[in-house]
């Protein structure tokens, strides 16, 4: 660890209100049993035993709604035995030690956190066990395999000492070289349903979010943005502003205009009060209509990137019994989390230290060291709770972070930057719009023999610096993922899949499930045009293109069985089903639907089955997967931005419509017992509801929607 | 300007015009209500004034002097309200940046409605979003409020 992680630990071990903690580390070079890990874990920097018993786990990943402060700490605890009401989690500051298992860089995306951690957060906690046992063994002058341990003590059957009572001496011990993990029928506490660790705070007001951070000379800033993208400053006025009570400076930065104020509401006035002209660019003429149009051209046209590729496509086509083609396009979606973005910067000498919910310190802590001017090493970031993430606050260019650290050093003060909601709604880093083209060739009982997919929508990850690892031959797997894998097509004979990715000044960004946001939809609902074309039932027919899928099978078939799929839905309803296979979990999903006489589409009801592997805690999972497909819902019914003449159209609730209490539909969530590699949970049920809905929708309804959110003629 | 928060009378310097939500925020430090839109569109600035949820982020602080604002830190000493213990029990919260606008509408909701069903509770809380989805545990959870303050009253 660089002395500025140690110090920053202890920072944040004074900050926890544990007063002086002499903790119990773990020391390094112990390793776990089995297959060594590339590198051994530092506990350290993952777990500290106090001497009041209290168990600290210091969270790698960033707490943003998804349960991990619990999940991670039941890892911890299932192998340390300790007194589950004793456990404390922090999140960890930013440091190396905190790197992701599988991506090497401290982030929280990708609905990677739990299966990354299985094997790290596991080991710890056995490590500490094994030092804790070997102290009292020690003291005892006994044979530590004589002993156990449980609910925070260490016993020989007749004594018993706590952790607290061992820890200074624990500490003193060297490591075990080995320690073997639990095997999954001895959990006492992995794989059953546990109560959050972080709600008493979240239901008393106390937690602590980034826009909640208060210090003693701290500014809010709010930043006058372009009104297009890319658009820059040409000059600006600032006397009015000036003269607003509580504001004390204005100051030009990159991406615009900063008014410093003593508080939120100064700064705002302040910045209504503002003169700017722009520059407006070539941004100007962005229109999302004529951006759609364009990209229905594109899919028609011939070349484009080939992301798979089997058999002649076109040949197939041509000489297939049946052929059926159709569009599907999604909008730009805001992911609006509840907390709008903020970022608090303090300058001091040759360190910079920012407090913000961030899902990507590593990135932030480099960018912001190269604008600070200081080493990375001295910038420290401390992550209180999100206020929601959805992708939106792991942004590879560090947009919030960035342009905090350009108004403090321009300003000269420490300064909290607020975005409001108009400027979240507005600023960009979208869920891309996208279109798909499919022309199916299909044989004589409807299944498919030929599929020719064509795919248009910018790149994500284009000019980030993850371009180079996951943009191959011009194929960004997040624009093909969820077709170009999909198992529907695996048995195709013939098949070409293309993708189009046209450049625009809106910039983009991963949302809940990414490419699966869109691909989901088109696949799954192409799939139920193919099953009504032959005249079969819709999961009928899906199990028989996936026989050679047993997990999307079982999922399928178990969701079914639960909606009660084949009886009949309560009158003026129907259903619709979909299966989706994303970040390795695979989600099948029924809804149940009715219209009402002004058209708007009421779901009631969705059954879900999960396959997510091995399930750490499943009251954990029934609540991301509620959570998913409420979110994938805002999608399905409400949500969409659109641009005309460069301006952003929406930019509020009001205009931005998210899924609300009415809309809420019934969950019911089926999680299957499975030993599959584990999956992610975070995400994947956001994937199919569009499709499932849509399915539904057409049932009831026989019109085929094939545009997001989904609207009635 | 006098106000009256969580039980003690406190005295602001600000503008009559400003916003309760940033009076209580970055004047008084009360944290746990939230912004979240700044035009009464998402509830999660939601405050009691004299036992009645509004929005303070529309709500000009010169409009509350001489009546009673109660925010999520003046609900109960020790979080134990009973809607507090069933957002607990019913495991609500995910990200809780909206939870606490929740919890202030459902016990408005309760207050003058003990036994609402689940269509009371969708109209009482439609003004109330939360990105997270965890609208189901929330109704859920009011319920369980509901059931937890007839014993109370027992």
């Amino acid at each position: 660890m660089s002395p500025l992680s140690r110090r920053e630990l202890l920072r944040s071990s004074l900050i926890s209100g544990a007063g002086l903690v002499i903790a119990f580390h773990v020391p390094r070079k112990a390793r776990a049993a089995g297959p060594p890990p590339k590198a051994p874990p530092d506990p350290n920097a993952f777990v500290r035993v106090a001497p009041d018993g209290t168990v600290t786990v210091l969270l790698s990943h960033s707490e943003m709604g998804q349960g991990i402060w619990t999940g991670l700490a039941m890892m911890v605890a299932e192998e340390l035995d300790c007194d589950w009401s004793k456990i404390r989690v922090e999140h960890a500051p930013a440091a190396p030690v905190y790197a992701h298992p599988a991506f090497g860089m401290q982030m929280t995306g990708g609905s990677s956190t739990t299966w990354s951690e299985f094997e790290r957060y596991r080991t710890v906690g056995a490590m500490a066990r094994d030092m804790l046992v070997r102290a009292a063994a020690a003291k005892w002058r006994t044979d530590p395999k004589k002993l156990s341990t449980a609910n925070g003590f260490v016993t020989d059957g007749k004594r018993k000492l706590s952790y607290g009572d061992l820890a200074l001496a624990a500490q003193a011990l060297q490591p075990s070289k080995t320690v073997t993990l639990k095997e999954k029928k001895d959990w006492k506490i992995l794989g059953k349903p546990t109560r959050r660790l972080d709600s008493p705070e979240k239901i008393n007001g106390k937690a602590q979010f980034g826009i909640d951070v208060q210090f003693e000379g701290l500014r809010t800033a709010l930043i006058a943005r372009a009104p297009v993208f890319g658009g820059t400053v040409k000059s600006f006025d600032a006397t009015k502003a000036k003269a607003v009570r509580g504001v004390e400076k204005v100051v030009q930065v990159p991406s615009g205009v900063a008014v410093v104020a003593t508080d939120y509401w100064s700064a705002k006035q302040g910045r209504d009060a503002l003169q700017i002209e722009w520059n407006e660019g070539p941004g100007a003429s962005l229109d999302t209509e004529k951006m759609l149009a364009s990209y229905r051209a594109q899919a028609r046209q011939a070349g484009g990137a080939v992301a798979a590729k089997k058999g002649d496509a076109d040949a197939a086509l041509a000489s297939a019994k049946k052929r059926l083609e159709a569009e599907y396009d999604v909008p730009y979606l805001a992911h609006a989390p509840m907390e709008p973005l903020n970022c608090t910067v303090r300058l001091e000498g040759n360190r910079c230290e920012i407090w913000t919910g961030t899902q990507f310190q590593t990135l932030e802590q480099a960018v912001a060291a190269k604008i600070a001017g200081v080493p990375p090493e001295h910038v420290s970031i401390q992550t209180p709770f999100l206020g929601g993430g959805f992708g939106r606050r792991a942004n590879p260019r560090a947009d919030f972070v960035s342009e905090a650290v350009h108004v403090a050093k321009a300003a000269g003060v420490p300064v909290k930057v607020v975005w409001t909601r108009e400027d979240d709604i507005q600023g960009g880093f979208y869920r891309p719009l996208f279109l798909h083209r499919i022309e199916v060739g299909v044989d004589g009982d409807g299944v498919p023999v030929a599929w020719k997919h064509s795919i248009v929508g910018q790149s994500i990850l284009a000019g980030t610096p993850f371009e180079k690892f996951m943009v191959k031959d011009g194929i960004d797997e997040a624009s093909v993922e969820g077709v170009k894998d999909s198992p529907y097509l695996e048995p195709v004979e013939a098949r070409r899949i293309t993708l189009h990715s046209p450049k625009s000044e809106v910039p983009v960004l991963w949302w809940r499930s990414v490419g699966n946001t869109h691909t989901a939809f088109a696949m799954e609902s192409m799939i139920d045009e193919l099953a009504w074309s032959a005249g079969r039932d819709p999961v009928e027919f899906r199990a028989g293109l996936l026989k050679h899928s047993p997990r999307h099978l079982r999922a399928l078939q178990l969701a079914a069985e639960k909606a009660g799929w084949g009886q009949s839905p309560p009158k003026g309803r129907a259903r619709g089903v979909a299966v989706h296979e994303s970040f390795g979990s695979i989600v099948a999903q029924v809804a149940e639907v009715s219209v009402d006489p002004d058209k708007s589409i009421q779901v009631h009801k969705v059954t879900c089955a999960v396959d997510c592997g091995t399930a750490v805690n499943p009251l954990g999972i029934e609540a991301q997967v509620q959570g998913s497909i409420a979110y994938g819902l805002s999608a399905v019914l409400h949500s969409e931005l659109t641009l005309k003449d460069g301006r952003v159209e929406q930019s509020n609730f009001h205009d931005y419509r998210v899924l609300r209490m009415p809309d809420m539909p019934q969950i019911e969530v089926h999680v299957i017992e499975s030993d599959a590699k584990m999956g992610g949970i975070g995400e994947p049920a956001t994937a199919p509801i569009s499709a499932a809905v849509a399915n539904a929708v057409y049932a009831l309804t026989r019109q085929r929607l094939r545009s997001l959110p989904l609207r009635l003629a | 300007m006098k106000l009256h928060v969580n039980g003690s009378n406190r005295e602001v310097d600000a503008p009559g015009d400003m916003p309760l939500l940033w009076v209580l925020r970055d004047l008084l430090h009360l944290t746990g209500v939230k912004y979240g839109c700044g035009m009464a569109q998402c509830g999660a600035c939601t405050v009691h004034l004299d036992g009645r949820a509004v929005r303070s982020c529309v709500t000009p602080v010169s409009a509350v002097a001489g009546r009673k604002v109660t925010t999520i830190e003046g609900l109960s000493p020790d979080g134990a309200h009973p809607v507090q213990q069933a957002w607990a029990e019913i495991d609500v919260v995910q990200c809780g940046y909206c939870q606490s606008g929740q919890i202030m509408s459902a016990v408005a909701l309760l207050a003058e409605n003990p036994a609402p069903s689940d269509a009371d509770i969708d109209v009482a809380l439609a003004g109330n979003i939360c990105r997270c989805g965890t609208y189901q545990r929330i109704r859920e959870a009011v319920h369980r409020a509901a059931a937890l303050n007839k014993r109370v009253q027992r």
